[in-house]
């Protein structure tokens, strides 16, 4: 359970934080650049942070307690691989699809 | 929006509208999910909305959900989220050349739209277009905004309704990172994305053991070095054979 006073403190900071990030340049720095090396580094932010946050969700679902579920890391990994191979739409779809599926012969 | 404008910025409109479109197809389930996540975690209707409405930013509200119901501290929940959302520096840099003299009254408004895929699509345009008027490129920019923001909003709210109706045993709470794996997935296209990929989930399984989440922050970091450090190697590589065989371009 999240508690209110956290949940509206954390979407205010971050509604707020988002949007100067977004802001930054467009609206502050005008014409002026961000050095490389750091542009280089920020091209990664989304495959350095994502797969991160996701591998304990996979190896340790709060749902079950924290305890390893191996249709949920096949299901995962399909997910990956239609997503790589297909795009977003399909990670979702062969994800989920993939889990009922297994779900549903395996337990 | 387009009202009270040129004939050539009205079609601007609708053509960034159009061109935008076939993404309703992954905003539509994405705030579905979205919502029904939300409500799975225990907020009510107005707050999935409402936070839906002040971030429009789908990989930093679940981030920051998934973080506040592991009971995570309120700093450590605004970092990571916020790590997600850095991503948006370099298209806010990279729509200055285009939208960078429209007025401050628009660049305010422009921001607080600016998502994956309206920054991608409209700057695809406008590199291929540099001669499109600046009033034209605004248009079209809001054209991408309204077909991508309205369903956002709209299916969070969908979402929301819906999520106490999902049974347990179609696990929703597993459409959580399944959305994350969708999300970077697509962006395995390079050696230094595979690698960051890699060091992101061996150092995530590393620190797991760190206290207030910090593993997530200390595997992003390391990932984000790993790729750099991978272009660089690959750009050091190429110049070098670039001077004993002459450049191909």
């Amino acid at each position: 359970m999240i508690d209110d006073h956290t949940f509206w403190l954390v979407t205010f900071a971050l509604g707020l934080g988002t949007y100067l990030i977004r802001f930054s340049f467009l609206g502050l720095l005008g014409g002026r650049q961000l050095p490389d090396w750091l542009l280089t580094h920020l091209r990664y932010v989304g495959v350095a942070v994502l797969p991160a946050l996701v591998t304990p969700m996979i190896l340790w679902p709060a749902s079950l307690n924290g305890s390893f579920d191996p249709l949920r890391m096949i299901a995962a990994l399909a997910a990956l691989l239609a997503g790589a191979r297909l795009g977003v739409i399909w990670a979702i779809g062969v994800g989920m699809g993939s889990l009922w599926t297994l779900q549903f012969f395996f337990s | 929006m387009s009202e009270n404008r040129s004939p050539a910025s009205r079609a601007a409109f609708w053509r960034g509208f159009r061109d935008c479109s076939p993404f309703v197809v992954i905003v539509i389930p994405f705030s579905t999910l979205f919502g029904v996540a939300a409500r799975d975690a225990g907020l009510d209707l107005f707050q999935v909305v409402a936070m839906s409405a002040i971030v429009i930013a789908g990989a930093a509200q679940f981030t920051a959900l998934s973080l506040l119901q592991d009971g995570a501290p309120v700093f450590v929940v605004l970092l990571a989220s916020l790590a997600v959302n850095m991503r948006m520096a370099m298209y806010s840099a990279a729509l200055v050349p285009h939208l960078g003299k429209a007025s401050l009254r628009l660049r305010m408004l422009m921001a607080y739209v600016m998502v994956d895929q309206t920054y991608a699509v409209s700057v695809q345009t406008y590199e291929a277009e540099p001669q499109m008027p600046l009033d034209e490129k605004v248009s079209y920019y809001f054209g991408c905004i309204i077909v991508v923001c309205i369903p956002w909003y709209l299916c969070t709210f969908l979402g929301a309704l819906l999520g106490q109706a999902i049974p347990v045993s179609l696990s929703p709470d597993f459409a959580v990172p399944i959305c994350f794996i969708a999300l970077f997935a697509p962006m395995l296209h390079s050696l230094p994305h595979l690698v960051a990929a890699g060091v992101s989930v061996l150092a995530a399984v590393l620190f797991s053991g760190l206290p207030w989440n910090f593993g997530l922050i200390v595997a992003a970091l390391l990932a984000m070095l790993a790729g750099a450090q991978v272009e660089f190697w690959q750009i050091r590589r190429r110049t070098r054979t670039q001077t004993v065989v002459a450049p191909l371009d």
